[in-house]
């Protein structure tokens, strides 16, 4: 096509070594770059330069990334450096933006004339390889699906503060068509920066730019036309660069694809007006405009029930919102309050971070590892250190307000409840401590360590120990009853409707009667377990040695559904709404579909997931021994 | 303490009643809430009626039940316990009075020798096994005691045991256990194993048709028939109020549930209750015996 050839053309003119001032061509398969990307394949060569697919050495797990290679035309190094500027400056508005149909941007650098982009590689094959390759008319449901998804992307960009952003080149070819059927905006204008300067180069392509872009207007209109192009294209098969400019009204959409619904090509047509205030006047107002379209023509149902479109946008392209790095593994688990993260680190220290941008608050340094989850009472965060102390921390200035001795390391957490902080150590004994004096009211012996989380109902506290034993005692720290596993109890119990359930490293989740002891039921697990159970609408969700995500119905005491991740399953499942949440000591977080156990989507850390996440106003917070707190959007 | 009040409620359970009144009805529920207010224990008090009708129709009794309720109240922690059965035979030649008889005997039985005597002893404990494995061998006793005794025969078996805050029902055949709301709601809490009912659950007939099938109480699971059975078995927290229904076709055929509903809500105790269920279900002509088990719950 003519497109293509043209590229050919220049691409060869501008890796010629005498253009480009007599610097290395391209990166070879293997190389390293910037000591840090490994080049596995030269993935595209387009007008500024190469493009690669690279290996990021920087994380133990496979992260693929694209590496942009944008090689700067101006021999005058004053205007080069100006050049550069303004693409360090396009390069971090682009690293701010979050929206799934966005790669994110890693990083970037400049060698000698070349500055280098390095984006999140995504899978699949832009649209005009698609079209290319599609010798038949797409169904409706799959173009209105496409349509849905750029509204939504160029929505967001529209809506970027300070200022809206506008893309500029809506077409196939910027299109990524992942293999799940969701879309990415690939090629954004940074590489425009490079082209200033260079003759009969228009920011846009032919045949897809409306005629107020040849005026130089940079309007949400003139992505809203685009993107009709673009769907007129789809529609009917036809490649407007090879038309004349804005003859879209001699190819009516019906009369060359008669499958698809007059209202979808009204919207279309909309969109195509040649005056830009005659067009949708924001992209979710053409959105909301071929929602209608589905919704009245029925190919809504479709969309859902075919599952590949609309449904679960972020497939396996999953992004954390944002990273935070601390100094050794994260092996416990954050707590969410007041819009602040507080989670434990094995380098002895306890962080307080931002949940909205992951930044950095401030920091407590204990005297050893911090493995559980840290409990917020009052303005105070306690939690539990391998120092031998329970320490409780402002969570306004993060200095100590006092700390608490037993005899051992505390690796449980703590549980705060009736003005007393419940805590157990591997000395032996659950710790009632006064939220008001910092004193133990009592200690009740366990015998053997307690690591398991302590539960507290109105009238009596739970918990168990490493040797097996199970002690539910009162309010005074008598005993009331005990049960006995075969092995430790290391998983924290639940109590729910009257009854206690807590799995063993003996391989059995085990339902009590809250105020007896006495077994319900037990359920045999492939291995042991020391993952916390969550129980919710009569369900159970549970972790185990044996790699296994379990759901079992509680009245049945029947599996419902099992899910096999990587490695063993520590950590604890969280429920919210009808997903399930789980992290692997196979480095990945899961989620499943709650009634189903389908996976929906995971996302790989670098290192074991032996924590729980915690989940928040939608975002989804989750420690890994890779030393990181990922935030992630949940869905 | 628990004594006194234990006698004040006494008191209050004897207020004479009228079955008709429905003022007093209300004023027994108060009492009974208030009282289990003021003991601030947690333990969960039955309130049992029975009621066994050979019907209208029908010349001997194939229906057999158990109610056994038992109510231990010491400072280690006392626990209530309660055993309910009904059980429906089927087959000729007297067999299936023998074979419900027989499979009510042997789970009552098995049931107080596994849950009660450990706690009646003089080390008192719960059992090894959990609740749910104990009604599973206590059917499974059952059935083998059905097979020895009334070969050929066979019946239905629901039974709920009751154990502190926890409620195991364990379910063969077409009797029924419905939960009662005071509100006026009522859930069956079982599956029928019969034919129609399967047939219904994968579309074949309707819920009218289902209702006047010619073969609609044949079973498809039974106690006594095959060598291995699979009981349906729940387990639940005890609801704090309400009631717990047990009966057998012979009442839920016949009488429709919301009249079922509003003759237990309606009755002063659970005893009257069940005589008015049996009415009903011999007023609708009784053509088949008549077993139910009400359970008034309240802590």
């Amino acid at each position: 096509m003519k497109e293509s050839a043209l590229s050919e053309e220049q691409s060869t003119r501008d890796l010629d070594p005498q253009d480009s001032g007599g610097s290395h061509s391209q990166f070879k398969k293997g190389d390293i770059v910037n000591e840090r990307y490994e080049i596995q394949e030269i993935v595209g060569v387009g007008g500024m330069g190469a493009a690669y697919r690279a290996r990021d050495k920087n994380f133990k797990a496979i992260r693929l990334v694209v590496i942009k290679e944008m090689i700067s035309q101006v021999t005058d190094s004053l205007v080069r450096k100006n050049i550069f500027q303004i693409f360090e400056r396009e390069a971090n508005i682009l690293a701010t933006l979050r929206h799934p149909a966005i790669p994110r941007i890693y990083d970037y650098f400049i060698i000698r004339d070349r500055a280098y982009l390095v984006l999140e590689f995504i899978h699949g094959k832009n649209l005009e390889q698609v079209l290319n390759e599609n010798k038949t008319f797409f169904p409706e449901e799959q173009i209105i699906s496409w349509g849905i998804e750029l509204c939504d992307v160029l929505d967001y960009l529209h809506s970027h503060k300070p200022e809206p952003i506008i893309f500029r080149d809506v077409k196939p070819s910027n299109i990524m068509a992942s293999s799940q059927g969701h879309i990415a905006l690939v090629d954004f204008g940074i590489a425009k920066v490079f082209e200033s300067g260079q003759k009969n180069t228009m920011v846009g392509t032919q045949g897809y730019s409306p005629p107020d872009q040849y005026r130089g207007e940079a309007t949400p209109q003139v992505d809203i036309y685009a993107l009709g192009a673009t769907l007129h294209h789809l529609i009917t098969l036809r490649d407007p660069q090879l038309e004349a400019p804005f003859t879209f009204g001699e190819r009516p959409m019906l009369e060359i694809n008669s499958n698809i619904s007059p209202e979808l090509a009204a919207v279309v047509e909309r969109a195509l007006e040649y005056k830009p205030e005659d067009r949708y006047q924001s992209t979710s107002e053409m959105k909301d405009a071929l929602i209608n379209v589905a919704r009245k023509t029925g190919t809504l149902l479709n969309l859902s029930a075919s599952g590949s479109a609309a449904i679960s946008t972020r497939g396996l392209d999953v992004k954390p919102l944002w990273v935070f790095e601390c100094e050794d593994e994260l092996r416990g688990s954050p707590v969410y309050h007041n819009g602040q993260l507080y989670v434990g680190c094995y380098d002895n220290n306890l962080y307080a971070i931002d949940a909205a941008n992951g930044d950095f608050q401030w920091k407590y340094a204990s005297d050893g590892g911090i493995p559980g989850r840290p409990a917020v009472f009052e303005n105070n965060i306690y939690f539990g250190s391998e120092d031998n102390r329970m320490h409780v921390v402002s969570t306004r200035s993060g200095k100590v307000v006092w700390t608490y001795y037993t005899d051992g390391p505390v690796r449980s957490s703590p549980r705060i409840a009736e003005g007393h902080a419940f805590i157990g150590s591997d000395d032996g004994y659950l710790h009632a401590v006064s939220t008001a004096s910092g004193r133990a009211s009592w200690k009740a012996e366990a015998g053997s360590p307690v690591r398991a989380t302590a539960f507290v109902t109105g009238e009596y506290v739970y918990f168990g120990s490493e040797a097996g034993d199970f002690t539910c005692v009162d309010f005074r720290g008598d005993a009331r009853w005990r049960f006995k596993a075969k092995r430790a109890i290391t998983s924290s119990p639940v109590v729910t409707d009257e009854a206690v359930y807590f799995g063993s490293m003996d391989g059995t989740i085990y339902a009590l009667d809250a105020n007896s002891g006495w077994v319900v039921w037990r359920f045999r697990l492939g291995k042991g377990t020391i993952s916390t159970p969550f129980v919710a609408n009569n369900l159970l969700y549970t972790g185990a040695a044996d790699h296994l995500i379990y759901c079992i119905d509680v009245r049945s005491a029947k599996e419902m559904w099992r899910f096999t991740s990587g490695h063993q399953v520590t950590g604890s499942p969280v429920v919210v709404g009808d997903a399930v949440y789980c992290g692997s000591v196979d480095g990945s977080l899961y989620c499943l579909d709650a009634q189903s156990g389908r996976l929906r989507w995971k996302f790989d850390t670098g290192g074991p997931i032996t924590g729980t996440p915690v989940i928040h106003d939608e975002m989804i917070f989750i420690g890994s021994t890779d030393n990181n707190l990922y935030a992630l959007l949940a869905t | 303490m628990f004594d006194f009040l234990k006698r004040l409620f006494g008191r209050n359970r004897s207020i004479p009643q009228r079955g008709d009144a429905v003022t007093a009805e209300l004023n027994q529920e108060q009492q009974w809430e208030i009282t289990g207010q003021r003991t601030g224990q947690a333990l969960q008090k039955f309130w049992v009626g029975t009621g066994l009708d050979v019907g209208r129709r029908r010349e001997n009794n194939e229906d057999a039940l158990l109610a056994l309720q038992a109510t231990l109240g010491v400072e280690s922690g006392g626990q209530p316990l309660g055993i309910f059965v009904v059980s429906d035979g089927m087959g000729g030649h007297r067999s299936g009075e023998v074979a419900s008889e027989n499979a009510v005997r042997a789970l009552g039985n098995y049931l107080i020798h596994k849950v009660y005597e450990p706690l009646l002893g003089p080390n008192p404990h719960p059992a090894e096994e959990s609740l749910r494995e104990i009604m599973e061998a206590g059917i499974l006793h059952a059935h083998n005691a059905v097979k020895r005794s009334a070969p050929g025969g066979g019946c239905t078996l629901t039974a709920a045991l009751m154990v502190g805050s926890q409620m195991v029902i364990g379910h063969l055949g077409d009797s029924r256990a419905y939960a009662v709301e005071k509100d006026g709601r009522i859930t069956v809490l079982t599956k029928d194993h019969t034919l129609v009912n399967r047939l219904q659950e994968m579309g074949q007939l309707t819920a009218e048709e289902a209702a006047i099938h010619p073969q609609k109480s044949v079973l498809y699971r039974a106690l006594g028939q095959g060598d291995a059975i699979t009981a349906d078995i729940a387990t639940s927290t005890l609801p704090a109020s309400g009631a717990l229904l047990l009966c057998s076709d012979g009442l839920w055929g016949f009488v429709p549930e919301e009249d079922i509903e509003q003759i237990i809500n309606a009755a002063a105790t659970p005893e009257l209750a069940c005589q008015h269920l049996v009415e009903a279900a011999n007023q609708a002509g009784g053509p088949d015996n008549i077993a139910v088990v009400l359970v008034r719950l309240s802590k």
